[in-house]
């Protein structure tokens, strides 16, 4: 009996919506666009710091825009699963281990949120004081 | 036996006869004990006996069964037929593989790929046999200990997409092995290996999906063994260009 | 066999911008991009005589304007790493090294421009 084996083509554009972990891995992956705009956003605003009073001022009203809001609100939504899905596979990259005891990685995981509330509130407070 | 029924859809491939896989539907008993593997054992034993599959201990640690349940990958002696009753059950031969005939899959790729990691201890300092054994603390068998589970089912080349969309790529159990000696405490190779792993088809087709980790029966971690050697080769990458003069 | 990938520069800062943006990015696109907008902080908490305090804070204004560097630096070559990558996985594979090299072109670009304005802020 001669072989003959059969190879089975998938689909490169859409295997992603084959099973909901591939989808929620694209989502993840996409969430970049967003951390990735908001960079620019900054980048723009440190540019219009640089060129002036009017320029800068004129950035400001221009985040009240409807679409600034709009990017702004949904980017915030991906930017949070970006950090709970960065967080979530923290313990797999970075596993800790006291002698012969594997640390945890729930801990692993909780240490980064910790480090996260922490310097959002450090950030806040700069920002609001007065 | 039962007078319950359960349907099991499997996707036959005869290369002698068949251009193309085709679907093939069996009703089998429902008994509520039974795993996937049971109902295929029956289907051979009194409806048709020209199904193919490897099965062996029919119990998760020889690693034959693997194949597509319903679109996941599993070890078809660990899945019970009640989780999974009334609803008829799809079995495929296990994805990203060629078909050879039936639910056997084609593995010579995957034992290529298993040899080029150099999946041996090559010692730091060897030494004959009559100076004794190598020793090694509880912590240092701790940093590999979970690496060394895997039993080479491929469930974990199955469920990724990286190795779907580029056969190329090394993969996770591939990955795991080598990183099982990387972190082996008495092992020198690393350099050698990471010729082999630190290259585009070595860890860096890796996007971290994570599914291999989800569907490893053993707990293996592959994403994770991954991962942590990525940090190695970046590590290696920035200390040979800032420090050159370190021997490789 | 393809030899040992320079990959680990672009990786390094995709892990690197990966932590800062996860730690940082949501409270900094709350604050700038909702709340001082939408006036739920005084309207001045971003005014150009802060952010100006902010960018000469420290010898040389090296701490304010580290900051910000940082801040759009890291994120921004996560950001083109995995969005790049993510297009790949997207089945543009033929096209690899051109996808990375627009994307890691536009974090090159984005680079300059934040340099220039904080040198010449």
């Amino acid at each position: 009996m001669s072989r003959k084996p059969y190879i089975r083509k998938i689909s490169t554009t859409s295997w992603w919506l084959k099973r909901p972990a591939y989808t929620r891995y694209m989502i993840r992956e996409f969430s970049s666009f967003f951390v990735g705009g908001y960079a620019a956003v900054l980048m723009i605003g440190v540019r219009r710091l640089a060129q002036g009073r009017e320029a800068y001022d004129a950035f400001l009203v221009s985040l009240q825009s409807p679409l600034a809001l709009t990017f702004h609100a949904v980017g915030l939504l991906f930017a949070l699963y970006h950090t709970v899905t960065f967080f979530g596979a923290s313990d797999k990259a970075l596993p800790m281990q006291i002698g012969a005891e594997k640390v945890p990685g729930k801990l692993i995981v909780a240490g980064h949120y910790a480090a996260m509330v922490a310097l959002s509130a450090f950030i806040l407070v700069l920002a609001l004081w007065r | 036996m039962s007078d319950k029924i359960i349907e099991i859809e499997v996707l036959r491939y005869r290369p002698e006869q068949d251009a193309e896989p085709v679907w093939q539907s069996y009703k089998v008993p429902f008994e509520p004990e039974w795993v996937v593997l049971d109902a295929l054992n029956y289907v051979k034993d009194h409806l048709d006996g020209t199904l193919s599959y490897r099965w062996s201990c029919h119990m998760g640690v020889c690693g034959s069964c693997g194949m597509m349940v319903n679109g996941v990958p599993v070890l078809s002696c660990h899945v019970f037929v009640k989780d999974y009753y009334p609803a008829r059950i799809r079995v495929e031969p296990l994805a990203h593989f060629p078909i050879e005939r039936d639910l056997v899959v084609t593995l010579d790729d995957f034992m290529n790929k298993l040899q080029r990691v150099k999946p041996y201890l090559i010692p730091k300092n060897d030494k004959p046999v009559s100076e004794g054994e190598f020793l090694q603390s509880p912590a240092e068998l701790v940093k590999y200990k979970q690496y060394t589970l895997c039993i080479n089912c491929t469930l974990c080349y199955s469920a990724c997409p990286q190795v779907g969309l580029n056969p190329d790529f090394i993969g996770p159990a591939a990955l795991a092995l080598a990183h099982r000696y990387n972190a082996d405490s008495r092992d020198g190779g690393q350099q050698l290996r990471f010729d082999e792993i630190f290259t585009h088809e070595g860890i860096w087709e890796c996007t971290f999906v994570g599914e291999c980790s989800v569907v490893c029966p053993k707990h293996v971690d592959p994403a994770g063994a991954i991962q942590q050697t990525k940090i190695e080769a970046t590590k290696d990458f920035f200390k040979s260009l800032l420090m050159p003069w370190g021997n490789k | 066999m393809s030899g040992r990938s320079k990959e680990p520069i672009f990786w390094s800062l995709f892990a690197g911008g990966g932590m800062l943006s996860a730690m940082t990015t949501p409270v900094l696109m709350f604050l700038t991009g909702l709340a001082v907008p939408l006036g739920w902080f005084a309207a001045d908490t971003l005014s150009y005589d802060r952010m100006m305090a902010l960018v000469h804070f420290g010898p040389y204004g090296l701490i304010g304007k580290g900051a910000l560097f940082v801040v759009i630096f890291l994120p921004m070559w996560h950001a083109a790493h995995r969005a790049g990558m993510s297009l790949i996985d997207l089945g543009v594979r033929g096209v690899k090294p051109l996808i990375m090299t627009v994307s890691y072109g536009a974090a090159a670009a984005g680079t300059v421009i934040a340099v220039r304005a904080l040198l010449a802020v």
